[in-house]
């Protein structure tokens, strides 16, 4: 213990060395986010009203965290992870700190949305997050070379024997839980109960795998692969869906019949940001009807914000209508808060996927 | 004089101390230190050996490496046999331009990084790709052929990567062999396969042995080219190590694995030398 | 004619050319080599004396003539098929192997059992005289010793013919003296007839039965050290081999010879030509303090010396004599009157006309 104190201590020293160093630059935010979700224009407006220069590192949800991690909340002062991922390893690493909700214009969301967003990001009594861009998860179908697939098992069907892909993470195991009739979620609560399900889907995947071209791990190689035909179906966010619609009628996003998984990506602060105030202004700014349009076309995706849904453009909208029916709607899971450990078992299951053959 | 010479000494050597220890050492204690602590709680780590443990009792893990270990060996063996012809044209038959111009073919890869390398690999491999284009065109195959995500992929990759590293200390090793050495293997009634098996190649040894050893390193070490050639098939022991550290932020296992990986892959390296009846000594100053 | 060769040559070539491009390395060379001969072939770096040991070796193939051992034609035999073997200028013992195992190579390579291969090279290794090496690395060896393990090697296989490239180059001076010795003994010891290459006349000159003398790729003369050195056939190998004096002159249809320094010499044979070159060697000079000793010398002149230069039995002067250009090279005998001559005294010198050797130019 007293080694790992040592460590630490020097890790602080370091850090500190680093700041010293950067500080003299001009205002800077910097900002972990994912891909499209600050466009340039955006980010130009910002700059010039508030004089604030934005730096920005694109990201996934496992990679943000283990910089976070990494720096123990150092090294970014605005991040974007998914809301279920914020409680977990918040009680694990401590890598966020709390929001100041005065701060914040709470007018500017989705009520709904918000409290939900606060609810699931609570640790201890205090929030971490608040919601800015939201989606599913479902099927991107080719739907002339593969017009059977409906659900995600069928992802294993001998009509797309070859053709199919979906990520080797974790949403594909929550996905196929429920298209089996489980409910994962449920099971957050009790780790023993987890693991036995997350055996039962792991061993289904397992069949599963010889249909599967390959365990996708960019978007892009995904959309690649659906363009040229060597993908036919494939578990993928509807925003990938629905751009490869646009290029190519026949493929169309899906709400699976089991229910499309809905996640909401969030803003948060790490635990030693240097610049809240920038980060509270760019999110004041982006939550802006205008502003959140702008980001939610050029991520292909739907925002928090109040009112931006009026000034958006009708093919993303008509693409949603044909996607989701009212009854889709209702159906969509939302991922609940990830408790600790749950990762874990997981991870193991998701090795084992990838070990076998 | 006495103390300001050591001083001057002392400056000297300091980069260089500063760089083994801050760059190479510390990091490495760090890991091993992290490789020995459990997690218990939220927060909470004790030490324990558990990290390893979790290695030999989940046959995931040691097969995982196995399976690593043995492809690395092949990849590191097809390397040898096919640069050993290669380093044996340049260093012995090609003279002046035309050797620097062969090396430099060689070396041409890697002015593009890795990453770059393996997706070229990946166009011309995939299904829709040049060469089950052309196969199609040529009339030897009926549909598209599919030659991505195989362990053959990914040993093509591999080897592809490790030519360079090969081809260079066994040019060397050869270019030492006076000519006159092998004249007289063949004017004393050596076949060409006597002088080969009895002259070139005893006296390439340290070179085959360094060349070896750094195309192991790198293959065993590799993860961009298992993980993009091999898709869902190509498990690499490199991959789980990521796998702990990013996807699973288990820090004390992704250590742990490190630590096996590094200490299994020297203890191979080592049994290589033992064998081959070379001591490290001699090799790194072929290398 | 050809048929008619001497069936106790064990190397024959016939009007051997190599070209390199346009360039000839060695043109149209012919010789025969008698068993148990050892023949040297003597010439300056470049004459393409190299070339020619290569083309019989085999590692060189030449562009036209034919190359015969024991009368048998080795033109598109490989080198590892040729019953000759080499002793390279750099010896080129193989340093991965053991003495032993250097001088058994060959024997394995013919098929011989690892066991008698073994016995053989050290009975070969005990004739040399490095009985019990057998185990030594060969890079813990003398120089004088490697020389004997890379012949040992050769030996071993009872080649028809060993060829050896300049094999006491890399030696100094003193191991140099005591190895022509050795070789020369070896070789008669062996009777196995020797291809020496040299580019030393004292090296040839000492051990050779036969040496050719080689200038440009071809050869000038072929005979005994006696003869090349007493009755050189041409200028360039009568400057060649051994030391002279050198003048260059115009003949006067006499005997005489007017050098284009101003002085007259005699020699003995008529001389029309209107160049010509005199080779007179020092040890055909006689010294004398006194002009009367040497008047019966149809040669004499008086001069000074300008330099003693001393080297034990070899010691000579440098004579400064009015009608030549260059001083004139005598022996000066360490037993004579002369032995305590100093620089600057006077000198008289001379010599008999048929001392001289004089060939147009």
């Amino acid at each position: 213990m007293l080694t790992k104190r040592a460590s630490l201590k020097l890790a602080t020293a370091f850090a500190a060395l680093m700041i010293a160093g950067g500080a003299q630059a001009a205002e800077k935010l910097r900002l972990l986010t994912w891909a499209d979700y600050a466009p340039a224009e955006v980010v130009q407006q910002f700059t010039k009203e508030t004089g604030i220069e934005v730096e920005i590192t694109l990201s996934n949800n496992e990679e943000m965290i283990s910089k976070l991690r990494a720096t123990q909340g150092a090294g970014f002062d605005l991040v974007q992870p998914s809301q279920d991922r914020i409680a977990g390893p918040q009680q694990e690493f401590g890598i966020y700190k709390p929001l100041d909700l005065a701060k914040l214009k709470s007018d500017l969301f989705i009520a709904s949305m918000l409290e939900a967003t606060k609810k699931n990001t609570t640790v201890d009594g205090k929030v971490y997050g608040v919601p800015h861009i939201w989606g599913t998860d479902g099927l991107v179908v080719n739907t002339k070379a593969a017009p059977s697939v409906a659900d995600y098992p069928d992802l294993c069907s001998q009509a797309v024997a070859g053709k199919a892909s979906f990520r080797a993470k974790r949403p594909t195991l929550i996905a196929f839980a429920f298209a089996n009739g489980m409910d994962p979620f449920a099971a957050y609560k009790d780790q023993k109960e987890y693991a036995a399900l997350m055996e039962k889907v792991g061993a289904k995947l397992a069949e599963c795998k010889k249909n599967v071209k390959f365990f996708w791990d960019g978007k892009d190689q995904l959309l690649n692969a659906l363009r040229s035909g060597e993908v036919v179906a494939a578990m993928a966010w509807d925003t990938g869906g629905w751009k490869l619609n646009s290029e190519n009628p026949d493929i169309k996003f899906v709400a699976p019949k089991s229910g499309a998984l809905g996640w909401v990506d969030t803003f948060a602060i790490p635990a030693k940001g240097r610049n809240d105030d920038a980060a509270y202004k760019w999110i004041n700014f982006n939550m802006r009807p205008e502003i959140a349009a702008k980001v939610a076309a050029s991520a292909g995706n739907f925002t928090a914000s109040n009112g931006a849904d009026k000034l958006m453009q009708g093919k993303l909208k008509d693409q949603f209508a044909e996607s989701f029916p009212k009854a889709a709607i209702d159906n969509i899971k939302w991922y609940p808060a990830v408790p600790a450990g749950i990762e874990e078992i997981e991870g193991k299951v998701l090795d084992r996927l990838k070990a076998g053959s | 004089m006495m103390p300001a010479r050591k001083l001057a000494l002392f400056l000297l050597l300091a980069p260089a101390v500063l760089w083994l220890g801050l760059l190479i050492l510390l990091p490495h204690v760090e890991i091993l230190i992290l490789s020995f602590s459990e997690r218990v709680g939220p927060r909470v780590y004790a030490f324990g050996l558990g990290n390893y443990l979790e290695f030999f009792t989940e046959p995931l893990y040691w097969r995982t490496f196995a399976r690593t270990a043995v492809m690395s060996i092949l990849v590191t063996a097809l390397t040898l046999v096919l640069a050993f012809p290669i380093a044996l044209y340049i260093a012995r038959v090609a003279q002046g331009r035309l050797k620097a111009m062969l090396l430099l073919l060689c070396l041409l890869p890697f002015w593009v990084s890795e990453l770059v390398r393996t997706l070229g690999w990946m166009m011309l491999l995939r299904e829709t790709g040049l060469i089950s284009y052309l196969l199609q065109r040529v009339g030897l195959a009926s549909q598209p052929v599919e030659m991505l995500y195989n362990d053959g992929a990914v040993i093509l990759g591999l080897v592809y990567g490790g030519l360079l590293f090969m081809i260079v200390p066994l040019a060397n090793a050869l270019e030492s062999l006076e000519p006159s050495v092998v004249e007289a293997g063949y004017d004393l009634g050596g076949s060409r396969w006597t002088v080969l098996r009895r002259i070139v190649i005893p006296h390439a040894t340290p070179g085959i042995v360094a060349g070896s050893i750094i195309v192991f390193m790198l293959t065993v070490g590799n993860f961009a080219t298992p993980v993009l050639l091999g898709g869902k098939n190509g498990l690499w022991f490199t991959e789980q190590i990521y796998a702990q550290f990013i996807t699973r932020f288990n820090w004390p296992q992704g250590a742990a694995f490190g630590m096996l990986l590094l200490v299994l892959s020297s203890v191979i390296v080592w049994l290589g030398l033992r064998l081959s009846g070379q001591s490290l000594g001699t090799t790194l100053r072929q290398a | 004619m050809r048929a008619a060769m001497a069936p106790s040559s064990d190397l024959d070539l016939l009007s051997v050319t190599k070209k390199f491009g346009s360039h000839s390395a060695v043109d149209d060379v012919s010789f025969s080599v008698t068993q148990g001969d050892f023949f040297s072939i003597l010439g300056p770096s470049g004459c393409g004396k190299t070339t020619l040991m290569r083309m019989i070796a085999g590692f060189e193939h030449p562009t036209s003539g034919d190359i015969r051992i024991r009368g048998k034609s080795m033109v598109g035999v490989p080198a590892n098929r040729r019953p000759v073997n080499m002793v390279f200028q750099s010896l080129a013992l193989f340093p991965m192997m053991n003495v032993g195992e250097n001088v058994a190579y060959g024997l394995t390579c013919r098929g011989v059992g690892k066991a008698e291969a073994e016995q053989r090279a050290n009975r070969m290794l005990e004739r040399v005289g490095l009985k019990g090496f057998a185990e030594r690395r060969v890079t813990a060896l003398s120089g004088g010793q490697r020389q004997r393990v890379a012949i040992a090697r050769c030996l071993v296989l009872e080649p028809t013919l060993v060829l050896l490239d300049e094999p006491l180059g890399a030696l100094d001076l003193k191991l140099r003296e005591h190895m022509k010795i050795e070789l020369k003994q070896l070789q008669s010891t062996f009777n196995t007839t020797f291809v020496y290459i040299t580019h030393d006349q004292s090296e040839a000159l000492v051990m050779s039965d036969r040496i050719a003398v080689m200038n440009q790729g071809r050869f000038e003369q072929v005979g005994s050290p006696r003869e090349l050195y007493h009755h050189p056939a041409t200028p360039f190998v009568a400057s060649f081999v051994g030391e002279t004096n050198r003048w260059t002159g115009e003949g006067t249809g006499g005997t005489r010879i007017r050098l284009a320094s101003g002085g007259e010499v005699q020699g003995v044979e008529l001389s029309h030509a209107k160049s010509v070159v005199c080779f007179v060697r020092p040890e055909a000079i006689a010294l004398s303090s006194s002009e009367e000793s040497l008047s019966s010398l149809p040669n004499r002149f008086a001069g000074r010396v300008s330099a003693v230069l001393f080297d034990g039995a070899n010691s000579s002067l440098l004579v400064e004599a009015p009608g030549f250009e260059q001083p004139l090279r005598a022996v000066l005998p360490q037993a004579g009157p002369l032995a305590g001559i100093e620089v600057g005294a006077p000198v008289h010198i001379g010599w008999t006309a048929d001392a001289m050797r004089v060939f147009a130019a």
